[in-house]
């Protein structure tokens, strides 16, 4: 229920006021129309969190990397563990 | 999305797993909040790769499933109403009432009509000026905005057919009553990602130091809920408790301003009847009375009635983490999500479908 999927914003296409923002988020290719009223900051080519119909958030790709970095540094023993795809895990 | 995939990285899922092991002394219990983050870890069998000393105990965050009956009812009396479309997510369209479902209901001749987005139903209501078109507003603070937005347009638009039915709950009320709950042990929380992407962290702090709790914001993927655990129990393992944020890509600290301005403008913080748990205080919303021409309840007249659950259900149990699914006599016999006797069994993050779907059960019956 509180899904979110995270789309990158392709267009802006209303600006009417701040209810009324919308514009069009690709989710890896499905485009949908999204309202961007509680993404004031956001724009093109921005990743979005998209809940509903509205998005939510931007999400900060700085913050992706950082945390990912972290993952890759402490993940030295991958090369011990090897490739090994578990049942069950994506 | 660049840095998605990643955070389903195996290895990295197995060198968490790894550290957790490394790192657990004590039996611990942790809470997830949220039934997204159920959902995460049954299906990617997290739950099975945990020391037997941790126990996630899962919590009530699926909003259909606390929904309570009398107000699926009262939908579903307003849908059999001429001149009204019911409108709502196909999540709330599958759950019991007293008699029958919502999707029963609409075979059953009511006018009903699956949404999206609130912003659909909306656009339902513009469609049909001769129509009353209420929408059935269920949600955490996560649905919250986007509920309060289609008010605010509707009323920008004056648009005066459209109306909401609110079922809203939140989560920080919820964990307080949960965690004064003399039956309950909880040592630690993950708290609901998207719940604070709206909301933020503050609410938290006070519930921590109150109660002497760790709570991380945790996000949904794998490498995030596990994550999420370690954090806690790393903190157990120290005995703080602090709230911490796991989430960082996407929460910040103090919420989306523009979502929670929104919130504030529509809604009102009100005492809710949790499905299962009993009534929480200043547990929810309700329409502010600026609006009240958009408040269905007000708008038709809704009294307010209790109806009896089915007595063999224990959801309530599960919902507040007394019990796990596989503990009801019913789970999987008299109750599968075909033919649900309780709302947890409904929705795709009710912890009884969550089980029932991803098969569990088996490991667990066990295991005891």
């Amino acid at each position: 229920m509180c899904l979110a999927i995270p789309g990158k914003i392709t267009a802006i296409t209303e600006h009417l006021d701040g209810a009324f923002r919308t514009g069009k988020v690709s989710f890896g290719g499905i485009v949908r129309d999204t309202n961007l009223s509680m993404v004031p900051d956001a724009q093109i080519d921005d990743y979005v969190l998209v809940h509903v119909g509205v998005a939510i958030s931007v999400v900060d790709e700085d913050e992706a990397r950082k945390t990912f970095e972290l993952l890759k540094a402490m993940g030295e023993l991958e090369e011990e563990l090897g490739p090994d795809p578990k049942p069950g895990v994506e | 999305m660049k840095y998605l995939t990643e955070y389903r990285d195996v290895a990295l899922v197995q060198e968490y797993v790894r550290r957790i092991h490394q790192l657990v002394t004590k039996p611990w219990s942790i809470m997830e909040i949220c039934g997204g983050q159920t959902h995460g870890l049954v299906k990617n069998g997290i739950l099975e790769m945990l020391p037997e000393q941790v126990t996630m105990v899962h919590g009530p965050g699926c909003p259909v499933c606390v929904t309570p009956l009398h107000l699926i009812d009262d939908a579903i009396a307003l849908a059999y109403q001429p001149g009204i479309i019911l409108t709502s997510f196909g999540d709330m369209l599958r759950v019991p009432g007293s008699k029958e479902s919502l999707l029963e209901a609409k075979a059953n001749g009511a006018n009903i009509q699956m949404v999206y987005s609130p912003l659909d139903a909306l656009k339902i209501a513009q469609k049909n000026p001769d129509k009353e078109v209420v929408f059935f507003a269920v949600g955490f603070e996560t649905t919250a905005p986007a509920n309060a937005l289609s008010v605010i347009q509707a009323a920008a638009l004056d648009l005066n057919n459209y109306s909401i039915l609110t079922s809203h709950v939140l989560v920080p009320p919820a964990m307080e009553a949960i965690l004064s709950d003399p039956e309950t042990r909880v040592d630690g929380f993950l708290a609901a990602g998207h719940v604070c992407t709206i909301m933020g962290m503050e609410e938290y702090y006070p519930i921590a130091e109150k109660y002497r709790v760790p709570i991380v914001v945790t996000g949904f993927e794998p490498i995030d809920l596990l994550i999420g655990i370690y954090e806690t129990l790393k903190q157990l393992e120290a005995g703080s408790y602090q709230v911490d944020n796991q989430y960082a890509r996407v929460v910040q600290f103090g919420g989306n301003p523009q979502a929670k301005e929104i919130i504030g403008k529509v809604f009102i913080t009100s005492d809710r009847i949790w499905r299962g748990i009993g009534e929480i205080p200043g547990s929810g919303y309700e329409v502010d009375q600026d609006f009240s021409g958009y408040d269905a309840r007000i708008k038709f007249a809704l009294g307010h009635r209790e109806v009896p659950e089915h007595p063999e259900c224990i959801a309530g149990q599960i919902l507040k983490g007394l019990r796990k699914p596989i503990h009801c006599g019913q789970f999987g016999k008299g109750c599968t999500p075909e033919h649900p006797l309780g709302a947890p069994m409904v929705s795709s993050e009710g912890a009884c479908a969550a089980y029932y779907h991803f098969a569990q059960m088996k490991n667990e019956t066990i295991n005891g």
